[in-house]
């Protein structure tokens, strides 16, 4: 027994030791203080070694794994009224690249816009969008891209330096004498116009030149010789009947797609009151979208257009009494054609996308002809877009050559890249005194230009538009100016000496040209603020009328048409690509990566030809041909329909210093692009041409074309349709009749939610795939990833071809998961990652998810995603997601899927939950049509209609009813929440020809 | 003892019950012979290079692979099935056999029950590594969590599969380890270095031989052999219902159970073919392994071809009589004739046509054309389940999304890898554990040596 010694009789007998004073210090000690005491008061034994490791252990455990603090959390104090945090907010504005027009919302959380969507006040669009408009948002945060203050000479510098430095400079040219040219796509923006004045009368050698790339000058050189004003009218497909188009792509890229998508959808809608759609010829040499959707297609090669043309005049004006004109053979059989159009008088419409002036000329003259002016086209209401002539550029070429410009002004143009001769211009700019570039993101004239002084991006900018006449919108900044930049019309007012800003000079127009043209308001402020508010504001437009023609124009243009050229063996010919239009939009990831929505291919522009030119000539697709004249290589690609002896080339590729998405991607073709006659060609005679041995891969998304005989895209025509609304769907019924099951089916109390597509509506026009891309933060993934099947894409639209594969019907069929409420994908999940939810949605839950794969196999519609590699934060994939300032653009109501777990569509669940909560909030019930998931938002034809099918009266519900509706793979008992309507085209029982 | 009128003597040579010890253990004892470190370098060097390929998986995603969004499953599910159908010969062998009390199996059961384990040890790695987030593959136990309580799903087939594998591993692992003790402590008896015989020592759990031991040895192996009869057959039934119960084409068929377990028994047999030709070859133990021994192998192999053939006939029959469209695509124009043709027909002629040649005595007895006969129907099983995995998903319902699948080397790398695995396992086993059941074969030795018996013990 051990020895006991004590200090104090308390202490032997096991009373408490009063000692106050101690209790104190112990508190004040620290932690380790006080262990470092026990371990050094406590025999080393093993047991306390234990007992001490397991203490430290613990306490690292529990100190590790508390959260760390916040470190840059700022308060908001002073909180403004209208900005929630969490809570969105919605700016009306407008989208113009120069190029395409949309009356848009933009919608911005905590600060930052993260999505443009349609403006469901403006009557241009009514809530539709387009591929560009809904991509436009990420051209907002392009780090890599975009111009961060402004530079002399590649160097950085600031705006008071600029002004003084181009100050002086401008002074000095206007001394000369020399022209002062401001270049420019077409200006929409009455006010940008008065500052442009402005500027000019500071400056009088100022000269505003317009260059469209893609101009519709012949339109407007057409209008000019016969009715004697140049304009391009507007083209009312809501009224037509039955409408002929002669390469115009008028669903897809020519002028107004948006709108006009929106106006010929509504005449292909079937319904119990409208038991007629119209009908649509087309006449063209690349399979376009137009194309696609045609009732009758006929590939012609662009040298035989003006036969047809003429050949169709002849026809109507024999018919009509009129004067006809000797016109060439053409193998085309126009009688069909001009029999539909004699039989819709005034309810037809003919269409040209040729930028010939003389085919325009006889076009037009059908159209008068018809009586078609003054229901379907529109002289009172023209487009303001593509104001640009051709022959202007020409002019200010040869000025620039002969040294009669002494300065130049680029805004938001770049002709550096899309102007055919572009050396001649890049190559003059390092003589002039001035070469300045307003662009928000360097191009190929950016670089070429001393100085570059950024103009905002449109986001950030305040503007307004007149995109028709008699249609005005504004935009408004919705975010601060993130660089260093300022916009052009503030520069220029700064250079003219002005001392307003471009905001007061804004509200000035309106007020003085615009207040005065309505009546509802009576102060202007609250004009301001409701037309800012709205976006939109369109007065009433006096009557016009057109009463006859310059036949005199008809004359000389029918001689040239008819004495026409003799066609070449092979012709190229240009097109604009649905996402990347005239190239501007290249360096957008989103865009870049968007399959064609009829080649399905991305990332890449090649040589598209037919099946029977290629087997004749033993090319493949990928084999890269070399064109000996021209110097062009680029690979080829079998594109069924595009016409025998026509090689279809897109423009919009191949650019150069604009950064690492653009960069390389594809072959630019626009040097191949020249005036001929003063208007831009859109195709080219080529002799020789060869396949040089090298194989390129090209990414395609879709690589089987038929539907292999099975019922995926259902489809009658009209005749049988109203005959039996249920033709071409006697599936469905069999379908219906078999669905029978053993198990418990789901029960929904509450909602049930479910999508409806009219295959009739839809274009195929892929505005769905990027809306659906920003709302949902799917990731770009690279040529290569696409090339090997693993697109992110939540929604895809998968197309098909049938019959005859020189001229095949085209089929579109928007597929995202189906929410089955039978599904395939969830019961062989072995973590229950994936599941239903009581209102029949079929949901992932990530962060259970494992990644096992099977439900990617087990679906039968092919649309679960797996994040193969980390897509966000990785340097291999440098796109969006890789910068601070690139995943701005993220939705916060969605989260970023990491590697390795499998994603899909939600139905846009954040959505079906901000508006459920919003009706609890107000307590009322939710409204049919409230709802809109972002493809839905985006679809400019309103093809897409989503609701609950429990409402028996919702839009939904009426649709499933339908007899043309049908389930995909219904006979598998899957029980999809996605209805399709049969396709109904207006042909007489097969292909016509 | 043991009489067999109609089969001849099992064990030849006459040897005692000593010599057979002495025989069986000899490669133990004896110093490592050059083939063997060369074959070992081979097999730790492919090994290694399905370390590096798993490293990739792991560290850069399952990207490293080619399988995309329409075919999510390649090269890995292939594997799986195929090294499980491998897995399945050994547990079948013994216990099918010693459940029919067919005292042959004595002297080929052990290195198949061996090659058993190492079998299903490769195939585990494959439903691990191709799991997206391997790190959270725990997700896939039943524990109780606070969670709400989530559980996993229990109408999963890969639930199921995750039961079957782990519950086969451990069943054929113990049969095998237990099947060992008796030898364990002959070598622990016969060894002379210390270490040796701690080791061997540790491993034979004190076994001394008592009659006791013996009577409980034989009741665990009946036991462990009952339970492993019916994992032997749940095993692979349930790997298939990976397929049946999908809704894919080519995969949706009530026929795949018995189809696959059947298969798997087919591809089992022949590698320990395989194996036992291998081991006679170069352990010199051709007079326990004896050619009667592969002539059996042979009859087996040639008849379970033939329930392959009728197998394969079944599933094109039924898809072309039950008049499905997706099936009758999927067999006719994606397998019989396609892009996947030569898949299909090689597996038809490994499987269902070469074996045939087996009926021939000639063939039988030439241990040559045996063994690359054997080599060929686990060519043709692996063409097998290439056939079932990838031209299913490849051309499956809607032809928009039709793709093609090749693998890539991280791929290969990781089947090369399990490769390795297996064959430096099998060595290991080669050089550390007695290839032969001595205890067993002991028991079949004919009265014929009964005589050397008595005078030599």
């Amino acid at each position: 027994m051990e020895k006991k010694y004590w200090k104090s009789l308390e202490e032997r007998n096991g009373l408490p030791v009063e000692n106050p004073g101690k209790m104190d210090e112990d508190a004040s000690r620290s932690l380790l203080e006080l262990i470092n005491e026990e371990i050094a008061d406590k025999p080393s034994s093993r047991r306390n070694f234990l007992k001490f490791a397991g203490f430290s252990f613990a306490t690292v455990a529990i100190a590790t794994s508390c959260k760390n603090p916040v470190n840059t959390a700022i308060p908001m104090l002073n909180k403004p009224e209208e900005v929630t945090p969490g809570m969105a907010n919605y700016y009306a504005s407008t989208y113009f690249d120069g190029q395409d027009y949309s009356s848009i919302l933009v919608k911005v959380r905590d600060g930052r816009p993260i999505k443009v969507d349609g403006n469901d006040l403006s009557s241009f669009n009514h809530g539709g969008s387009s591929a560009r408009v809904q991509g436009s948002v990420l051209s907002l945060y392009d780090d890599g891209g975009r111009f961060k203050a402004p530079m002399i000479g590649g160097l950085e510098t600031t705006w008071n330096m600029m002004d003084l430095e181009v100050g002086k400079k401008l002074t000095e040219v206007a001394a000369s004498g020399k022209q002062i040219v401001l270049l420019a796509s077409t200006i929409i923006s009455p006010s940008t116009r008065k500052v442009i004045a402005e500027f000019t009368a500071k400056y009088p050698t100022t000269k505003l030149v317009t260059f469209d790339p893609v101009s519709s000058s012949a339109i407007r050189q057409a209008h000019q010789e016969l009715a004697g004003q140049a304009v391009i009218p507007d083209y009312h497909f809501e009224n037509a009947d039955v409408v002929v188009s002669f390469g115009a792509d008028f669903l897809g890229t020519w002028l107004s797609p948006v709108e006009f998508s929106r106006r010929w959808a509504t005449t292909r809608r079937l319904t119990e009151e409208k038991k007629n759609i119209s009908k649509l010829f087309v006449v063209e040499s690349c399979m376009s979208l137009t194309g696609a959707n045609a009732d009758v297609r006929l590939a012609v090669k662009p040298s035989q257009q003006a036969a047809v043309i003429l050949n169709l005049y002849n026809e109507i004006a024999a018919a009509n009494g009129g004067k006809t004109f000797t016109a060439p053979k053409t193998s085309v059989d126009v009688k069909k054609m001009a029999t539909a159009l004699l039989a819709a008088k005034g309810k037809s419409l003919v269409v040209n996308g040729i930028n010939d002036p003389a085919l325009q000329i006889i076009t037009h003259a059908i159209n008068f002809m018809l009586g078609n002016y003054g229901t379907t086209l529109d002289l009172g209401s023209t487009l303001n877009l593509r104001q640009g002539m051709d022959q202007e550029m020409e002019t200010f070429v040869q000025d620039l050559e002969a040294g009669n410009v002494g300065a130049v002004m680029f805004y938001q143009s770049n002709p550096g890249y899309t102007y055919a001769e572009s050396a001649r211009i890049l190559q003059n700019l390092k003589r002039i005194p001035l070469a300045v570039s307003f662009a928000t993101a360097q191009d190929e004239t950016s670089k070429a230009c001393h100085y570059v002084c950024p103009d905002h991006h449109f986001l950030e900018s305040w503007n307004d538009a007149e995109p028709k006449n008699g249609m005005y919108t504004l935009q408004q900044p919705t975010i601060r100016n993130i660089f260093n930049t300022r916009q052009v019309q503030d520069s220029l007012l700064k250079w003219s000496g002005s001392t307003s800003d471009y905001y007061t000079s804004l509200r000035k127009t309106w007020e003085t040209d615009f207040f005065g043209k309505q009546s509802k308001y009576g102060s202007f402020n609250d004009f301001w603020n409701h037309s800012l508010q709205d976006g939109v504001f369109e007065p009433q437009l006096p009557e016009w009328s057109l009463a006859s023609l310059n036949l005199a124009a008809l004359d000389t243009a029918a001689v040239k048409a008819g004495s026409a050229t003799v066609s070449a063996d092979t012709e190229l010919v240009f097109y604009e690509n649905i996402a990347l239009g005239n190239g501007s939009h290249s360096n957008n990831p989103w865009l870049m990566e968007m399959p064609d929505p009829i080649s399905k291919v991305c990332w890449d522009n090649f040589a598209a030809m037919s099946p029977k030119m290629a087997e004749k000539l033993g090319i493949a697709t990928g084999d890269v041909l070399y064109f000996e004249n021209e110097k062009l290589e680029i690979p080829a690609f079998v594109q069924p329909g595009q016409a025998d002896g026509t090689i279809g080339i897109a423009y919009g590729y191949g650019r150069s210093n604009t950064g690492k998405v653009a960069d390389g991607t594809g072959i630019n073709v626009y040097p191949y692009m020249k005036a001929v006659g003063g208007f831009r060609a859109f195709s080219l005679a080529v002799k020789e041409f060869r396949a040089i041995g090298n194989t390129y891969q090209l990414a395609t998304t879709q690589m089987h074309h038929s539907m292999e005989g099975r019922p995926i895209v259902r489809e009658t025509t009209l005749e049988e349709w109203q005959k039996k609304p249920a033709a071409g769907n006697e599936l469905h019924e069999e379908a219906a009749k078999n669905n029978f099951t053993l198990y418990k089916e789901y029960e929904f109390a509450g909602h049930h939610w479910g999508m409806g597509i009219d295959l009739n509506a839809c274009t195929g026009c892929s505005a769905c795939v990027i809306g659906c891309q920003a709302e949902n933060n799917v990731a770009v993934v690279g040529k290569e990833q696409v090339a090997m099947t693993r697109i992110m894409h939540w929604i895809r639209i998968d197309r098909y071809y049938s019959e005859d594969p020189e001229n095949p019907s085209v089929y579109f069929q928007p597929l995202m998961c189906q929410h089955c409420d039978n599904a395939p994908c969830e019961n062989v999940c072995p973590v229950s990652a994936t599941n239903h939810s009581n209102e029949g949605l079929n949901q992932m839950a990530y962060n259970r998810c494992i990644g096992t794969k099977y439900c990617i196999n087990n679906c039968p519609y092919k649309v679960r995603r797996f994040n193969w590699f980390r897509y966000a934060t990785n340097d291999a994939f440098d796109y969006n997601q890789n910068s601070d300032l690139g995943r701005m653009v993220l939705n916060p109501d969605v989260t970023v899927r990491e590697r390795g777990v499998v994603e899909k569509c939600s139905f846009c669940v954040q959505r079906i939950q901000e508006k459920k909560l919003l009706a609890k909030a107000e307590n009322r019930m939710l409204q049919d049509g409230e709802i809109l998931p972002a493809c839905a938002q985006a679809c400019p034809s309103g093809a897409i209609i989503f609701g609950d099918l429990n409402d028996p009266e919702s839009r939904i519900s009426k649709l499933y009813k339908n007899e043309r509706n049908y389930h995909l793979l219904e006979e598998i008992h899957t029980l999809p929440s996605v209805g399709y309507l049969t396709k109904v085209r207006n042909r007489e029982g097969g292909a016509e020809a | 003892m043991y009489k067999a009128e109609v089969r001849g003597p099992l064990i030849l040579g006459n040897k005692s019950y000593r010599q057979i010890t002495s025989d069986i253990i000899a490669p133990i004892d004896n110093p490592t012979p050059i083939w063997w470190k060369v074959a070992m370098g081979i097999s730790l060097f492919a090994a290694a290079w399905g370390m590096v390929a798993l490293y990739y998986t792991v560290r850069y995603g399952l990207g490293t692979w080619a399988v995309n969004n329409s075919v999510a499953w390649g090269w890995e599910i292939i594997n799986f099935v195929w090294w499980i159908g491998i897995g399945h010969a050994g547990t079948a062998f013994s216990i099918f056999l010693l459940i029919l009390r067919q005292k042959w199996r004595t002297s080929i059961n052990r290195a198949a029950e061996a090659m058993t384990v190492f079998a299903v040890i490769c195939a585990a790695i494959f439903p691990a590594i191709h799991m997206g987030r391997v790190w959270l593959a725990f997700y896939i136990f039943p524990y109780p969590n606070t969670r709400g309580s989530l559980w996993v799903n229990f109408n999963s087939p890969l639930f199921w599969d995750f039961i079957a594998i782990s519950s086969y591993l451990l069943i054929s692992a113990s049969f095998w380890y237990f099947g060992m003790v008796p030898d364990f402590a002959s070598i622990r008896d016969k060894a002379t270095s210390k270490v040796k015989k701690a080791v061997y020592g540790l491993l034979a759990f004190g076994w001394t031989g008592s009659s006791r031991e013996w009577l409980r040895y034989e009741g665990l192996s009946y036991v462990l052999g009952g339970i492993a009869a019916v994992l032997v057959v749940s095993v692979h039934s349930i790997v298939s219902t990976d397929f049946a119960s999908s809704v894919i084409p080519g995969w949706h068929a009530t026929l795949f159970p018995p189809y696959f377990v059947v298969g798997a028994i087919f591809s089992g047999f022949a590698m320990v073919m395989t194996l036992m030709i291998v081991i006679r070859r170069f352990y010199n133990l051709e007079q326990y392994v004896t050619d009667s021994h592969l002539n059996a192998i042979a009859r087996i192999l040639v008849f379970i071809s033939l329930i392959m053939g009728t197998a394969y006939t079944t599933e094109v029959f039924i898809a072309w009589y039950g008049g499905n469209e997706y099936e009758m695509f999927t067999f006719f124009h994606n397998r019989i004739t396609g892009t996947y043709s030569f898949m299909f027909w090689a597996m038809i002629i490994c499987n269902a046509v070469i074996p045939q040649l087996m009926w021939s005595k000639k063939i039988r007895s030439n241990i040559s054309a045996l063994f690359v006969i054997s080599l060929v129907i686990n060519l043709g099983m692996w063409y097998e389940r290439y056939n079932i995995v990838v031209t299913s998903l490849a051309k499956d319902y809607l032809p928009s999304s039709w793709t093609v699948y090749s693998p890539t080397w991280v791929e290969i790398g990781i089947y090369i890898g399990t490769l390795g695995i297996f064959v430096s396992g099998v060595l290991l086993f080669f050089r550390y554990i007695p290839m032969i059941a001595i205890s067993e074969v002991k028991s079949v030795l004919k009265p014929t040596s009964l005589t050397k018996y008595s005078r030599n013990h």
